[in-house]
């Protein structure tokens, strides 16, 4: 039998299907506008939720940091219709020409995915813009925050706000070009919780561009997390008080509170006002900050690193009592050709010595640290095994590394150890003769503020220490950050501190003592006075303290850049400081009156570079 | 070697451009569908697209390789292949990942294999061995053996049970048909479409007996409609056909109204209680029984939607908004036609549609000219299939057909059906290409 005709019902209905098909679909693509009607129904909108940014709070509940909205104008160029450019370029107070540029950038940029077209309208502006919205399809505004400083302190601690920079974006896949970021201090240091964690809705709009509801029930949203709060040791009257005083001067003011090593003010002078960096003006003024001679975008708090001076004595007297190799009441005559000094009676007492702070008593005390004739045949290598001992029991003091602080960019200074000096005249190559300069804090010795401030707490506490933190806790109040609940303990026997505390409290309460200025009616301040050497001009004062002496609630390091003694600046800020916190009062208006009207930086012009005297014997 | 034996030289020309176009148009159109503005790398794996170009290269060099097979290869593995496919859907009942409740994959890392997409090839290429050995297919033996070949992998894919893959073998009775089939059960299965129709779409509505308030149910009034047209009959017959000839078509007249009974009976029957509450409600949805555009409905409404909105021209390719945010279930497999239909407008569908058919024309084409009886079924074969996906996926997206989950020849996101697809097709133009020098 021949079916061969049979083929013809399969191209006849291959055909008449193709047909209805072909029919059909020009029926719903091009006829009817059933289907349009209804795509236009549904169009979908994908919305970016920021969620607020967390506050900073200071140690007792008062804002630091806040937010405030603004808001940005975005525009998907596909669904812009009939669009009026000079009245919209009107209401937005933007040239025409400007906006046109703007749109074409849009465009050029995707034509079904939103560009911003202004930015950061503040929210009374956009309240006005908004009402009008509707005649312009297409166009829509998004809110988000910017930071917002109620008292206006704290600019290097608490850091800003910036877009992410490409590397950012291209590194973390969280970031988007235009997201915001935190640069600097606290913001950077604690992004991740801060700004929480944005959130994506979609939502069906009609052509008019109200929204009529969620997509699919929020079947593909993601909830925006908040982001938490910081709650700071700051106490904002000491840091407002603080940078007062501190203005004009170069320099900088570290307080802690030593039983928990809560940071209570950390002022980098000169400071800058905050809102200088917030929104639309950051750029500019950023620049102008940048390009200061006086650098008020350099924190030295953290990142200045000078040599100790003079408040090195107390950890080298700390390290030799508890080597052994001086007793508390070791006499050394005060001997001008080993080490300059000033005039004052022999040191007959490790206290006295402090109170003193007699150079040539701490030459030997150096010297009888490094050269303990553990090697008998070479000094050098007997140099070596001194410094190694030495070394290690300076940094159990937290010196030589960089603090765990929470805060990003900060510098470790330096303790010059057997490997650094090996390094640097080769090994074998120097004997305490080449090093003795830091037996008084000077030559390769180096530390930040923040590390001499931990060091008065240390001194405070007889011993021991908390790594000194900003932030307290994150999210709730009482949730105390963990990592800074470990207690570290100092190389050196609590009984030593005794005999320290005693020469630290003469230094600020007995006639001749250098820091009589930071005496306070009733409160035991114990203090110690440094130079830190300054080869480009007058030398930077440093004041250490704590207080009261009994039971110590505050320690202290006052940085005065360029103002000689450390009794004359640093000593007196220092104290009234210590007044502020402890009894809230000030009781000697005028000698803040006088801290605050100094102007060292305009001073500063006329400074020549004094001759420095030889120091070798 | 002569012009006859070269292989090469003899390769369908169209068809193989046809395979190419389909294959590059069919990945740009995913890559479209799962286009993320904020990640468009091309050669992303976690991405559709990008497993979808694993898979072409695959496809390519699998349909590359099959072009050297030697044709009367493929006569003499047909039933091994079977045999293969067969065991490999007994064993993905026993071991396969069940996804969307069938367990029907293979799992190898992120990349699934869908061994029902094989069986179509499995089964045309056994039951071409089969035919081509057959006269003409008019004993009942024969009509028995070559149904069983269809039904075996049949059962087991409705066991997995993924249905739409296993109605795509209906396409095989186009090839009966073709080989001897009577045309009377086309034709019966055309009345009986027809019939089931007609039973579903007046099974929830009821009528009132003529001239009483007495309700009856809607089979029970087609019932009585059948009954009328046969009493007419009847009297037509009686009064109007010679007497000779009566009694047969009384006999007629009586197994149709009594066979008729039984049937809308065994339809309602099967409605009932054989499908799955899902498979009813698309079947009710289609029939135009229930209209629930958030619900069932709903993905034909959203998936006509997206083509509508395409308009004459479309929005522009990567600009299609509907079939990006997921408003089209399934959007780059069952219904990735959408994509093109919003994309590229009515010029885009028509242009597929178009080619599709020229495909299958051209397929039966090629059919024609062949010397060997076992390309010339095993080509109708191909075209058939061919057809019945379109006819279905196409169908569906726009509302002619119910949502029967079967894909879009190389458009589909779907790593089995492209090579599967590819096998077929590639099979073809090797056995074509020895149109000259061999007979089988």
């Amino acid at each position: 039998m021949n079916f061969e005709g049979r083929k013809y019902v399969l191209i006849a209905a291959v055909l008449a299907i193709a047909l209805i098909f072909v029919l059909r679909l020009f029926w719903i693509q091009v006829v009817d506008d059933q289907w349009k009607a209804s795509a236009a129904s549904m169009a979908e909108r994908k919305i970016t939720d920021y969620p607020a940014r967390g506050f900073i709070y200071d140690r007792k509940g008062r804002l630091l940091v806040a937010n405030t909205p603004v808001y940005d104008l975005m525009v998907v160029p596909r669904e812009v219709k009939d669009f009026d450019t000079a009245a919209f370029a009107a209401l937005i107070s933007v040239p025409v020409e400007e906006l046109k540029l703007r749109m074409t950038a849009a465009r050029k940029y995707s034509i079904h995915k939103p560009s911003v077209i202004e930015k950061q309208i503040t929210a009374e502006q956009f309240a006005a813009i908004s009402v009008h919205l509707h005649s312009y399809a297409g166009v829509y505004g998004q809110s988000r925050t910017l930071r917002t400083y109620p008292p206006r302190v704290g600019g290097h601690m608490l850091g800003y706000l910036s877009e992410v920079d490409a590397r950012k974006v291209a590194a973390d896949p969280y970031y988007k070009a235009g997201d915001v970021i935190g640069v600097g201090g606290l913001e950077q240091y604690y992004e991740e919780q801060l700004r929480g964690r944005r959130g994506v809705r979609y939502v069906l709009v009609d052509v008019h561009n109200n929204i009529k509801g969620s997509f699919k029930e929020g079947r593909y949203d993601t909830l925006a997390v908040e982001g938490k709060d910081l709650h700071t040791g700051i106490d904002l009257d000491m840091q407002r008080l603080g940078e007062q005083l501190m203005q004009h001067k170069k320099g900088s003011i570290v307080a802690l509170d030593p039983k928990t090593g809560e940071v209570l003010c950390l002022v980098s002078s000169p400071a800058y006002d905050p809102e200088l960096l917030v929104g639309r003006v950051r750029n500019t003024n950023y620049g102008i900050l940048q390009r200061d001679s006086i650098k008020p975008l350099f924190d030295r708090a953290l990142q200045a690193q000078y040599p100790p001076g003079s408040i090195f004595k107390l950890v080298q007297s700390l390290v030799a009592l508890d080597e052994g190799v001086i007793n508390v009441n070791t006499s050394f005559a005060c001997n001008k050709s080993l080490v300059g000094c000033h005039n004052h009676p022999t040191a007959t007492s490790i206290e006295q010595a402090i109170q003193f702070s007699c150079n040539p008593y701490f030459y030997h005390v150096f010297d009888r640290i490094v050269e303990r004739k553990l090697d008998k045949k070479s000094r050098f290598r007997d140099a070596a095994l001194g410094l190694g001992e030495w070394e290690h029991r300076v940094r159990s003091f937290g010196l030589g590394e960089k603090p765990k602080i929470d805060l990003p960019s900060l510098k470790g200074g330096n303790i010059p150890g057997p490997a650094y000096y090996n390094r640097k005249y080769g090994e074998g190559r120097w004997a305490f003769s080449t090093i003795y300069s830091v037996s008084i804090g000077q030559g390769e010795v180096l530390t930040v503020p923040i590390q001499m401030a931990n060091l008065a707490a240390i001194f405070a506490n007889k011993g021991w220490y908390y790594d000194p933190h900003v932030v307290r806790a994150v999210g709730h109040p009482d949730s105390v950050q963990a990592r800074y609940r470990e207690k570290h303990i100092v190389e050196a026997a609590p009984q030593w501190f005794d005999h320290i505390q005693e020469g630290m409290r003469r230094v600020v309460a007995e006639a001749g003592g250098t820091a009589r200025r930071a005496r306070i009616e009733g409160i035991t301040v114990c203090g110690k006075t440094g130079t830190a050497e300054n080869p480009h001009g007058e030398d930077h004062a440093v004041f250490v303290c704590f207080a009261p002496m009994e039971d110590p609630q505050i320690a202290m390091a006052v940085y005065v850049e360029n103002s000689g003694a450390g009794g004359r600046w640093a000593a007196p800020i220092a104290s009234v400081l210590i007044e502020q916190y402890l009894t809230d009062t000030i009781t000697r208006p005028e000698v803040v009156k006088e801290l605050i009207e100094t102007d060292l930086i305009a001073k500063e012009k006329f400074f020549r570079k004094k001759p420095k005297k030889p120091r070798r014997r | 070697m002569s012009a006859r034996e070269n292989v090469a030289a003899n390769l369908d020309r169209p068809l193989l451009v046809m395979y190419l176009v389909l294959l590059f148009a069919g990945w740009a159109n995913i890559y479209s569908a799962a286009y993320d503005p904020d990640h468009a790398g091309i050669f992303d794996l976690d991405k559709e697209y990008g497993k979808q170009a694993v898979w072409m290269a695959i496809s390519l060099t699998l349909g590359s390789a099959i072009l050297l097979v030697r044709g009367h290869l493929f006569r003499d593995w047909a039933n091994g292949i079977y045999a293969v496919v067969i065991a490999l859907l007994a064993l993905v009942l026993l071991i396969g990942k069940e996804v969307n409740g069938a367990k029907a994959w293979f799992g190898v890392g992120s990349f699934g294999i869908q061994p029902a997409e094989f069986a179509k090839y499995a089964t045309a290429l056994a039951l071409t061995r089969y035919l081509s050995g057959l006269k003409a297919l008019i004993d009942f033996r024969s009509r028995v053996i070559s149904t069983a070949i269809i039904l075996f992998p049949v059962a087991l894919i409705m066991l997995q049970p993924d249905t739409g893959t296993a109605l795509v073998s209906g396409a095989f009775i186009l090839v009966l048909y073709r080989e001897g089939l009577s045309g009377n059960v086309l034709l019966l299965a055309i009345l009986a479409a027809f019939l089931s129709i007609l039973s579903l779409i007046l099974k929830e509505s009821s009528f009132d007996l003529p001239f009483t308030d007495r309700p009856l149910s809607g089979p029970l009034f087609l019932l009585m409609v059948i009954g009328l047209i046969a009493a007419l009959a009847w009297l037509v017959v009686r009064n109007m056909v010679i007497k000779r000839l009566r009694k047969r078509l009384y006999g007629y007249i009586v197994v149709g109204v009594v066979s008729s009974a039984v049937f809308i009976g065994g339809v309602d029957y099967a409605f009932e209680k054989v499908l799955a509450q899902h498979q009813r409600d698309r079947i009710l949805v289609m029939l135009g029984q229930m209209e629930d555009p958030q619900g069932l409905g709903y993905n034909v409404k959203q998936s006509q939607t997206a083509i509508g909105s395409g308009g004459f021209s479309g929005k522009g390719y990567l600009d299609g908004t509907l079939t990006k945010f997921k408003y089209v279930p399934m959007q780059s497999t069952d219904f990735i036609f959408c994509t093109v239909g919003e994309e590229w407008g009515f010029l885009g569908t028509a242009a597929v549609v178009i080619l599709f058919t020229v495909l299958i024309l051209r397929i039966i084409q090629i059919s024609d000219r062949q010397r060997s009886r076992f390309t010339r079924i095993y080509a109708y074969c191909v075209a058939s299939i061919f057809f019945l996906h379109l006819m279905i996926n196409v169908g569906m997206t726009i509302g002619l057909a119910p949502v029967i989950g079967i894909p879009l020849p190389f458009f589909s996101y779907g790593g089995s059906s492209m090579i599967g697809f590819t096998l077929l097709l590639g099979t073809l133009i090797r056995l074509d290409a020895e149109r000259l020098s061999q007979l089988r």
